[in-house]
């Protein structure tokens, strides 16, 4: 187990150190000296309060990640999960502040009704694939920005609160029901204490629940299995019996419902939302793409690598007053992907020629054992045996 | 030895005697004129000239330039084996690239920056795909969160200390790229000597389909600026590169057959990084155009025309005749919203849309597919009913138009398609 848990950070591990040397290289061609500004992040993030942000911060993302992941294990890139948040959170968080109804079924309301918004849009992908067979990369981006032109069009015509003076586009506060208490209290009960104005979002038990759940879904349930049969095997999929198509439409419906609660961890658990608006934040569907891929799908992977790019956010927040432009925080994150995944790949090579090679040895001494003298070496173990990765995509 | 020579006649003939209206060129003259008719139609029923004005034709070019640079880019990194999700990015890094030359060197440079500024993302990608043999629509993704880092770190770096600049935005061009104006046909000067404009007088006229065709005449040979001719000139010479030289054989070699190209001592890496390389660069160079057009580099200016340039590609089916046409279609699209009542003229399309699926009823009916009947009746008359009961759309709606149109015309067009065999496939030495 540990041995295999090692190995298995040798990729991401490696990735980090390109990346700081990456970056460390960028800011000494601006003519910034790295050392300065590492420490100053170090400095940034190391806090409790600091650390209560990043985890804030990382549940989203985390969300996110999760959301394309899904789709990810079945080669089925849903890359406009931007698009569905937006419009889920949007009417979402409309119709939570429209209806009165006690907590217990006003937080499921609200959850229920980003999950159906979500997955329905993400949904009109899916039966373009199967019944016109639409490549699924270009028609969620194309209504990735449909959707965020009819969100902008549906917060200013229909969903505006015109009563809260009508100048800034926002929909109405959803009330105290809706909303999820942070979790100070739980923690001070067991003597731990934040300290002053630093909150712990209460969104972070149903991450963790989403986590369990995507796991149990995937690798403990017979449609997990198929789902990750599809994506590895189209072949061996159908033969066995699984309908590509209805694969198609559960996946991707599933990917925008888990995409619809996105925003949630803002709109229920931050006290500065409460409602959609303007300044609602956008671009975490694209920052979950990178975090499904760092994490390579398995949700305790994605927490990770949200926590590490909620880290990042906030380290290279404060760069600015040493001089150091705070856009490095995009070029460690950037590098850092692009790396991890030609490491994760090398990787994967390597342990599959290991494999190959181990059962050719297997398969040589079996046949010495047997007394077959006619072995003239085929199959020779040296050499990386590269092995055929389905193809991205269903083009 | 004897030659066996085939009967000439046997060889040539068609096996199925067609109809005339189902030869190929016949049939694409007849849709073009049908196609004329019914945008002139909707012209005169909603009274907006606008819709097929010169003035908007001139915008579609304009918008249509980028677009169809993207799907070049698509073209050739599919055609060589690698399916390319990372134009967007590459056509930041061409912003970023040509807002930085064209503000210090002119406009001229601005087009070497932003295609060196693609190249280098291509030659990135190709290194995570080709030599690593990472999945192609990962290192895609990767590619497009790394580009918009790196070039706010560039603009960051640039232009926040200058003049008329910040992290979001160059300073702006020195100097214009200038423009083309075709002489006698839309009034170019030729000497010095204004010639006559008769594109202008025969589209003033407004006559049923020649006032439209002269719009459009007119529209893509007047004030063209030199960057979108090149463009133009570069279909013609990516077309004549792939599929006229030796070179072109090879790069659609590698992503048709690697093994065999490689058993016919074809380096398929190299041809898949040259691929790649020529990828990028035009990638780069419509991120230099968009910089152009806005005389200045902003940030988020590319907002998805890398993947529009990749679903026209898909919608030409991987041919850049095709891949034009697509892009012309977005083009028009844009064009529209960024005119100056764009509301009504996306009304005026949908009555357009909604007379061409009139025509496209009828058609069914003539050649009695008795089984498409119903869906498209259906079709039409919700197209009617939305021209007639929705009002004005507001401007976040028609901002949408182009995205809806590129996606009804890949869900139309998706059906016979044919890919080069083993794009995204990683090849090493040695496999089969």
């Amino acid at each position: 187990m540990s041995r295999k848990f090692l190995r298995a950070l040798i990729a991401p591990v490696s990735a980090a150190v390109a990346a700081v040397v990456i970056s460390s290289i960028a800011l000494l061609i601006a003519g910034k000296d790295p050392i300065e500004a590492f420490r100053e992040m170090w400095k940034t993030i190391d806090s409790t309060q600091s650390v209560t942000i990043i985890i804030n911060n990382a549940v989203p993302l985390y969300i996110s990640g999760v959301a394309v992941a899904i789709g990810f294990k079945m080669n089925l890139f849903n890359i406009g999960s931007n698009g569905q948040y937006l419009l889920a959170a949007l009417i979402a968080g409309w119709a939570g502040a429209e209806v009165s109804l006690p907590p217990l079924l006003h937080v499921p309301f609200v959850f229920l009704v980003a999950m159906v918004v979500g997955g329905s849009w993400a949904l009109i992908a899916a039966i373009l694939n199967v019944t016109r067979n639409v490549n699924v990369v270009i028609s969620t981006i194309m209504l990735n920005y449909i959707a965020i032109g009819l969100s902008a069009f549906l917060l200013s015509e229909l969903f505006r609160d015109e009563e809260n003076g009508g100048l800034v586009a926002q929909t109405k506060e959803m009330p105290a029901s809706a909303q999820l208490p942070p979790l100070n209290a739980l923690f001070e009960w067991f003597g731990f204490n934040f300290g002053e104005g630093v909150e712990l979002y209460g969104f972070l038990p149903f991450a963790i629940a989403l986590g369990i759940g995507y796991y149990i879904l995937l690798n403990r349930s017979r449609f997990g299995y198929d789902l990750r049969l599809s994506g590895s095997n189209p072949e061996a999929a159908l033969s066995s019996g699984v309908n590509p198509k209805k694969m198609v439409l559960i996946t991707l419906f599933m990917s925008g419902a888990v995409a619809g609660m996105i925003g949630l961890p803002y709109l229920m658990a931050d006290p500065d939302f409460h409602k959609y608006g303007d300044a609602f934040p956008t671009g975490l569907g694209f920052t979950g793409l990178g975090i499904a891929l760092l994490g390579r799908n398995n949700p305790a992977g994605i927490a990770a690598a949200a926590i590490v790019w909620a880290t990042i956010e906030r380290a290279t927040q404060r760069l600015g007053p040493i001089g150091v432009p705070p856009e490095i925080g995009r070029i460690l994150a950037g590098s850092f992907l692009l790396v991890a995944v030609i490491a994760y790949e090398v990787a994967k090579r390597r342990n599959d020629a290991a494999a190959t090679a181990a059962a050719a040895q297997a398969t040589h001494d079996e046949r010495l054992a047997a007394g077959d003298d006619d072995d003239t070496g085929r199959g020779s173990p040296d050499g990386p045996t590269p092995t055929a990765t389905p193809a991205g995509g269903e083009r | 030895m004897s030659v066996i020579i085939p009967n000439e006649e046997e060889a040539n003939a068609d096996p199925v005697v067609r109809a005339w209206h189902e030869r190929p060129h016949w049939r694409i003259f007849l849709w073009t004129v049908v196609g004329v008719a019914v945008m002139s139609t909707a012209r005169l029923l909603s009274g907006n000239d606008d819709l097929t004005s010169s003035g908007t034709f001139g915008v579609a070019l304009r918008t249509a330039a980028p677009v169809a640079l993207a799907g070049l880019s698509g073209l050739v990194a599919e055609r060589s084996g690698t399916i390319n999700i990372g134009i967007e990015g590459m056509m930041v890094m061409g912003t970023i690239f040509a807002g930085w030359w064209g503000w210090e060197f002119g406009p001229w440079m601005a087009i070497v920056g932003g295609i060196f500024g693609g190249i280098l993302g291509g030659l990135l990608m190709s290194l995570a795909t080709t030599t690593f043999g990472v999945n192609h629509i990962v290192a895609g993704v990767a590619i497009n969160l790394l580009a918009p880092g790196v070039a706010r770190f560039m603009a960051n770096e640039l232009f926040t200390d200058v003049q008329g600049g910040s992290v979001t935005s160059s300073p702006g061009n020195s100097g214009d790229i200038g423009e083309f104006t075709v002489p006698f046909l839309s009034g170019g000067e030729l000497f010095g000597w204004t010639t006559p404009n008769i594109m202008e007088w025969l589209e003033d006229t407004g006559w049923f389909m020649i006032a439209d065709v002269a719009g459009f005449v007119l529209g893509v040979t007047s004030e063209v600026s030199w960057d979108v001719i090149l463009t133009v000139g570069l279909f013609f010479g990516i077309a004549y590169l792939l599929w006229s030289t030796p070179l072109g054989l090879r790069l659609r070699f590698a992503g048709e057959r690697p093994s065999a190209a490689d058993s016919l001592g074809v380096n398929v890496h190299l041809m898949r990084y040259t691929g790649m390389a020529i990828s990028g660069g035009l990638a780069g160079m419509g991120g230099a155009v968009l910089v152009l057009f806005a005389n200045r580099y902003q940030e988020d200016q590319v907002a998805g025309r890398g993947f529009l340039g990749l679903a026209t590609m898909i919608f030409g089916n991987w041919m850049p005749l095709g891949t034009a046409a697509g892009a012309g279609l977005f083009g028009y699209a844009q064009g529209i919203t960024l005119r100056t009542n764009p509301g009504e003229l996306v009304r005026a399309l949908v009555l357009a849309a909604a007379l061409g699926l009139l025509v496209v009823l009828a058609w069914i009916v003539y050649t009695q597919n008795w089984r498409a009947v119903v869906p498209m009746t259906a079709i039409t008359l919700v197209t009617f009913w939305a021209y007639f009961a929705a009002t004005e759309p507001n401007n976040q709606l028609v901002f949408v138009t182009p995205y809806v149109v590129t996606l009804i015309a890949v869900s139309v067009g998706a059906q016979r398609l044919r890919p080069p065999a083993e794009e995204g496939i990683p090849w090493f030495k040695g496999m089969q």
